[in-house]
């Protein structure tokens, strides 16, 4: 049987911009169909803005890679028609396992916090992933939305002007060009876009490689994940055993920099691997095996004139603690409500400042956190060895060492901390978690989840959330018409940890991407208005 | 915040200064690295504030 990413799904078919006397202008156009490509293309079809991407290939992600995807990412999913699926398919866990040579020295439990929709990760192969974004945009534009996915259509050339873009593509059926107002480029890291600009991507190289292999297997094994400091059967290196559905295993095997590529890929090579780890007896299929290097790093600006760059095209991360795809699907949901206000002149196009400002803020914060990983599992040093293997050491009977134990710091959501969209706090005593520039905890409401009802599916909207407050029942200001969401602390008990605190009502400002903009003790209409402006770009 | 203390508050300083050489006796030097490593992320731990432990380590670094 073929697997999901031998089949084409989208197919190449010649469009009639091919045969157009001028090049056709589009409003957004999306090169690459991976993850966060197809996520922004749902996400701005969804809110009627016309959206095309382009793919030089016409298939899902040939083999698993990216595997684990966090409740952050679920949620802005959810909120692009996606999550059930994945859930459904994915293969929840919780526990974390850290062995150094033969010991166990580590458990990790990620103690989701009661309340929420998703869970705190799920695994999922990226091709399932990528299947049921695919399967998204097809119901997408089978109702209507004005969202196309062009397979084998192959960016060769930009030329970048004040208002649009120009595009060269080629296709089977020979080249064509078209225009667009606005090009994002989810091209990944290697992205031919941002060499075509001719733009820096620098950072840390890191010598080291890894061997995945992706097996299917009946095996034993918890669903937790596992991972090894200097085992016997891969000295002085690290290995990972984490669970995807069907029973596909990743096995990811730390093998040093001075290595043949070739001979290391060699199936009975990798079959030694895999029984040295797992035992003689072994009975399993290669589903897929890889060797990867990686590096940290991002570009300085995240977009340039009409060109955008979201997702490993504008930072890249190592893979310990699933930060790569993870932080796109952040990119593109803090991206496609501002472009769209940006298209429709509700919001000036200084807005997308703030796209930098932010992303940049995150990935900064993921590029530090993967470094910090990478160094602790693989040291750079005589003297960083001693200390780890010193941590692991005293991990094993000694409980506080285990804070110091770096075998990936997984992702988490991202806080604005600093953004310009944000009104300084108002709310004094209110939680942390929900200062201005936090993405929305989530919490039961009667009906559902809280998170079900905040953000844009169908537009940007921005939404105000009156609890145990007093407030209008709609709000209206600066080109934007806000919903205001009335919840009782008494049918909605999580609310008070999560949003008030110690204060006896709050009102809160949300963003289209469930982040708060702004917090107060009570409603306050000039105050809602001025953050409203400012949230949107406008300052005051 | 606290400061790290920079006067003399070994009482008992030879007392203290043999017990850290004593603690070595009959290792070899792979071993008394990885203890020296153990001792300092346990004393770490035991001064818990972040800023003491970057003047200590902006003093060792000297």
């Amino acid at each position: 049987m073929n697997k999901i990413f031998e089949i084409p799904l989208y197919p190449y078919a010649r469009s009639a911009d091919q045969g157009a006397a001028e090049p056709v202008r589009h409003r957004v156009v999306v090169v690459g169909a991976g993850p966060v490509g197809l996520g922004l293309a749902i996400d701005l079809a969804q809110q009627g803005v016309e959206v095309l991407v382009l793919d030089d290939n016409d298939k899902v992600s040939f083999g698993s890679r990216a595997v684990c995807y966090a409740k952050r990412p679920l949620e802005i999913l959810d909120r692009l028609g996606c999550a059930a699926p994945m859930v459904a398919k994915g293969v929840e866990w919780n526990l974390g396992k850290v062995f150094f040579d033969t010991r166990q020295v580590y458990e990790f439990n990620l103690l989701p916090e009661d309340g929420h929709k998703f869970p705190a990760f799920i695994n999922l192969q990226q091709y399932y992933f990528e299947e049921y974004l695919v399967a998204r945009v097809n119901e997408l534009r089978a109702s209507g939305a004005p969202i196309e996915l062009r397979g084998r259509n192959k960016l060769t050339a930009i030329e970048p002007a004040d208002d649009h873009v120009t595009l060269s593509i080629d296709t089977p059926d020979g080249a064509y060009r078209l225009t667009t107002d606005w090009l994002v480029a989810c091209d990944g890291a290697g992205s031919p876009v941002r060499k075509m600009m001719g733009l820096d991507f620098v950072g840390r190289v890191f010598e080291d490689n890894f061997l995945i292999a992706d097996v299917i297997m009946e095996a034993e094994f918890p669903t937790e994940r596992w991972f090894w400091f200097d085992p016997p059967f891969n000295r002085g290196q690290s290995a990972l055993l984490h669970k995807q559905p069907d029973n596909v295993w990743r096995i990811d095997f730390q093998i040093g920099w001075d290595i043949d590529r070739e001979d290391e890929l060699k199936p009975e090579n990798i079959d030694r691997r895999l029984r040295a780890m797992l035992g003689e007896d072994l009975r399993y299929q290669l589903e897929w095996s890889s060797i990867y290097t990686f590096q940290c790093r991002r570009m300085e600006k995240f977009h340039q004139g009409r060109v955008i760059f979201a997702g490993d095209s504008a930072h890249q991360v190592s893979p310990f603690g699933a930060r790569g795809a993870n932080s796109g699907l952040q990119d593109t949901d803090n991206l496609a409500w501002k472009l769209r206000l940006i298209l429709d002149g509700t919001a000036p196009e200084s807005l997308l400042d703030s796209y930098d400002a932010e992303r940049i803020h995150g990935a900064a914060e993921n590029i530090l956190n993967s470094s910090r990983s990478t160094d602790f599992i693989t040291p750079k040093s005589e003297t960083s060895r001693i200390f780890r293997d010193a941590v692991l050491d005293l991990a094993e009977t000694h409980d506080f060492a285990r804070p110091f134990v770096n075998s990936g710091r997984l992702s988490l959501p991202c806080t604005y901390d600093g953004s310009p969209l944000n009104t300084p706090d108002e709310l004094p005593y209110g939680p942390a978690r929900s200062r201005p520039g936090s993405p929305c905890a989530d919490l039961p409401v009667p009906g559902g989840y809280l998170l079900d009802r905040l953000g844009g599916r169908d537009a940007p909207r921005f939404q105000i959330l009156a609890i145990d407050a007093e407030a209008p029942s709609a709000f209206a200001a600066h080109g934007l018409a806000c919903e205001v969401i009335a919840l009782s602390s008494v049918e909605a008990p999580l609310v008070k940890d999560r949003y008030l605190g110690t204060a006896s009502g709050a009102v809160y400002l949300i963003r289209p991407d469930q982040h708060v903009a702004a917090r107060w003790p009570a409603f306050d209409a000039t105050a809602v208005a001025a953050a409203l402006a400012r949230a949107i770009g406008k300052e005051g | 915040m606290a400061d790290l203390i920079t006067t003399r508050n070994t009482p008992r300083a030879d007392d203290v200064y043999q017990m850290l050489i004593d603690v070595h006796e009959g290792l070899s030097k792979p071993e008394s690295d990885a203890l020296n490593a153990r001792l300092i992320l346990t004393l770490m731990n035991h001064i818990g504030d972040p800023e003491v432990i970057r003047q200590a380590l902006a003093l060792a670094r000297g």
